[in-house]
C-alpha cells in the first residue's frame, strides 16, 4: 500500500489494487476494503476477509500502545476499516542514516511487543510532521519467534538494496535503532544474514 | 538445441523411463507401485523399483527402437536427484549410473520439481510462468528470476496430495485419496468450517487433515471431502494469486499431481480470469510424474553442458529447487 501525498481533495481515490485489498481516500479517510474472491466459497470467502479485517485493525491499535505511531482507527465493518490518512512523504523518498536508526528503533518496538508487520518496505513508512507513521499492517500477525523477526527485517533489507544506492550504511543506522529497542536484536540479526543466503524470501 | 536424453523417473511411487528428443517424446514406459494397504512405504517402493527398473528400461529402449532412435543415439542418461524418499532415489540413481557407463555418455541430475515446471513450459503456450506444483509430497508456488526459479510460497508441513491421503486413510478410503475424495466432494454442498492456514506467503496442511478426520465423527464423508477440497484449494489459489501480483507475471501453470483435480482447476481459472492473466494446465500424462519430464529437463541441462560425474552423482532427498543454478535458460 503506498499512500502518497497528492490528491487528498479528491473525495474517492483509488489508491492500490493489490492481490488482496483495494484502498481509497474517501472524505479524508482512508478506507481498505478486503476485496470477495470468487474463486472461493462465499462462506469461506466473508469468514477470512472479516478474520483478517479484525484482525490487522487489533494490530494497528497494538501496536500504537507499544509506542510506534499508526494510524487511528474511526471504523471496523465486515470486511471494511475506515483510518486516518497520513499525508506525510514516503519513506523511500527522504530516507537517511537519521530516519534510519529511527526506524530501527521503532521495528525493535513492534518485535518486543510480539508483532510481525509483514511487509516492512519503505513505502509503508511515512514521514509527517516529523513522526515516522508505519502504514499497512494487511500481513501483520503474532509471533515472537527469531525467524519470523529475521524474514521481517530482511524484507526491508532487500528493498534498501534494491531502491537506495548508500544502503550499507542505512543498514548499519537500523541495526544501531534495533538493538537499542530490542534486547533480542542480536540473534535476529545472525538470523538476517542466514535468511539471506537461503535466498529463500527473493 | 540438439541431442537424445532417457530420464529415469523414481522420486515416490511412480517409477518411470522416457527417451525425449528436441521434438518430442519417443518413448516411454511406467511401472507404478501401488501398495496392498496403506499409503506408499518407502522401502517397498524402492524394492519396487528395484524389480522393475531393468524392466522399464528395456522396454523403453525397444519402444524407441521401433520409433528408429536406437540405444547408440542416446546422449545423455538423466534422473531425478531429488527431492523424495531417498531409498527410491537411490535405487533409480544406481540404474541411472549403469547406464551411463553402458552407454558412455553423460550423467545429468535434475531436481524433480524444475522438471514438472519445464515439461509445462514445453507442453504448453506457458513462457515465464508462475507455477502452482502441488503433489503429494511437494505445495509450491514458483516462479523464475534472475536465474533462479524462486519459492514464493510453499507448504511449512506436508504436501496438499498427503494431507488428503492421511484424511482419507482415517477416512477408510484407498490410496491415493485425492480422486476418491474428488467424487465424494461432488455429492456435497454443504460446508462445514475447518482451519484455513495460510501465513503471509506460506501454507500449513497437517492441522487441515487432522480437523478434517474430527469432522468425520459428526459429519457425512461427502460434507467433509467437499469442505477439504474448498479450504485447501483455495488457500493454494490465494497464495498463488499473491505470487502474480508480487511478481507481475501474466502466466499461471499448473503442475503435479493434484493437479488432475478439476474443482482445483476451476477455482485457478476462475482467479486468473478475474486477475486477467492467462492459465496452462499441461496434458494429463505430463502433470504427474513422469519420465518425460526428468528425460526433457535433462535435455535442456545436457545442451547447458550441464553434466555431471559419477563421483559427484549422489540423491538429495531435500534437494530444493531454488537451490538450482539455472543453467539452460536465457
Amino acid at each position: 500500500m503506498i499512500v502518497s501525498e497528492e490528491n487528498v481533495d479528491g473525495d474517492i481515490m483509488e489508491l492500490t489494487n493489490g492481490a488482496e485489498a483495494t484502498v481509497r481516500i474517501e472524505d479524508g479517510c482512508v478506507v481498505k476494503e478486503r476485496i470477495q474472491k470468487r474463486y472461493r466459497l462465499r462462506e469461506l470467502d466473508e469468514r477470512i476477509r472479516k478474520e483478517r479485517t479484525k484482525a490487522e485493525s487489533r494490530l494497528i491499535s497494538e501496536a500504537r500502545r507499544l509506542g510506534i505511531p499508526t494510524p487511528i482507527i474511526y471504523d471496523l465493518e465486515n470486511s471494511v476499516i475506515r483510518m486516518q490518512y497520513i499525508p506525510g512523504t514516503p519513506l523511500k523518498h527522504v530516507i537517511n542514516e537519521e530516519l534510519s536508526e529511527r526506524l530501527g528503533r521503532l521495528v525493535g518496538l513492534l518485535h518486543t511487543g510480539g508483532i510481525i508487520h509483514g511487509d516492512l518496505t519503505t513505502s509503508n513508512l511515512i514521514l509527517y510532521k516529523d513522526r515516522l507513521y508505519m502504514i499497512d499492517f494487511g500481513l501483520s500477525f503474532m509471533n515472537s519467534g527469531v525467524e519470523a523477526r529475521g524474514v521481517d527485517v530482511h524484507v526491508l533489507f532487500q528493498t534498501f538494496e534494491s531502491s537506495h544506492r548508500d544502503h550499507e550504511s542505512l543498514i548499519q543506522a537500523f541495526c544501531h535503532g534495533y538493538r537499542q529497542a530490542f534486547t533480542g536484536a542480536d540473534e535476529v540479526l545472525v538470523r538476517v544474514t542466514e535468511i539471506e543466503k537461503r535466498g529463500r524470501y527473493a | 538445441m540438439k541431442g537424445t536424453v532417457l530420464g529415469i523417473e523414481g522420486t515416490a511411487w511412480n517409477l518411470s523411463a522416457a527417451i525425449v528428443n528436441e521434438n518430442d517424446v519417443v518413448a516411454e514406459v511406467t511401472d507404478t507401485y501401488s501398495p496392498a494397504t496403506g499409503g506408499i512405504h518407502p522401502r517397498e517402493a524402492a524394492q519396487h523399483h528395484a524389480k522393475y527398473a531393468s524392466t522399464v528400461i528395456r522396454k523403453v529402449l525397444e519402444e524407441a527402437k521401433e520409433k528408429g532412435v536406437t540405444s547408440s543415439d542416446i546422449d545423455a542418461i538423466a534422473f531425478s536427484q531429488g527431492p523424495g524418499l531417498g531409498a527410491c532415489l537411490r535405487t533409480v540413481a544406481t540404474a541411472a549410473r549403469m547406464l551411463a557407463i553402458k552407454f558412455n555418455v553423460p550423467l545429468v541430475g535434475v531436481n524433480h520439481c524444475l522438471a514438472h515446471i519445464e515439461v509445462g513450459r514445453w507442453k504448453t503456450p506457458a513462457r515465464d510462468p508462475v507455477t502452482l506444483y502441488v503433489s503429494g509430497a511437494n505445495s509450491q508456488v514458483l516462479a523464475y528470476r534472475m536465474g533462479r526459479y524462486r519459492v514464493f510460497g510453499e507448504t511449512l508441513d506436508i504436501g496438499l496430495g498427503n494431507a488428503f491421503d492421511k484424511f482419507a486413510r482415517n477416512a477408510g478410503l484407498s490410496h491415493p485419496g485425492g480422486p476418491k475424495i474428488e467424487q465424494l466432494a461432488k455429492m456435497s454442498t454443504n460446508y462445514i468450517p475447518l482451519p484455513y492456514v495460510v501465513k503471509g506467503m506460506d501454507l500449513s496442511f497437517s492441522g487441515l487433515s487432522t480437523a478434517a478426520t474430527e469432522a468425520l465423527k459428526c459429519n457425512s464423508l461427502e460434507d467433509v471431502c467437499y469442505s477439504l477440497q474448498e479450504t485447501a484449494f483455495a488457500m493454494i489459489v490465494e497464495v498463488t494469486e499473491r505470487a502474480i501480483a508480487h511478481t507481475g507475471k501474466r502466466e499461471v501453470l499448473l503442475a503435479g499431481g493434484v493437479g488432475a483435480n478439476m474443482r482445483l482447476r476451476e477455482m485457478l481459472d476462475i482467479m486468473c480470469t478475474d486477475r486477467g492473466v492467462s492459465f496452462h494446465v499441461p496434458e494429463k500424462r505430463f502433470m504427474g510424474d513422469n519420465g518425460a519430464m526428468i528425460a526433457y529437463l535433462g535435455l535442456l541441462m545436457y545442451n547447458a553442458g550441464d553434466i555431471l560425474t559419477i563421483e559427484n552423482s549422489h540423491v538429495n532427498p531435500n534437494f530444493r529447487p531454488d537451490d538450482v543454478d539455472v543453467t539452460w535458460l536465457e
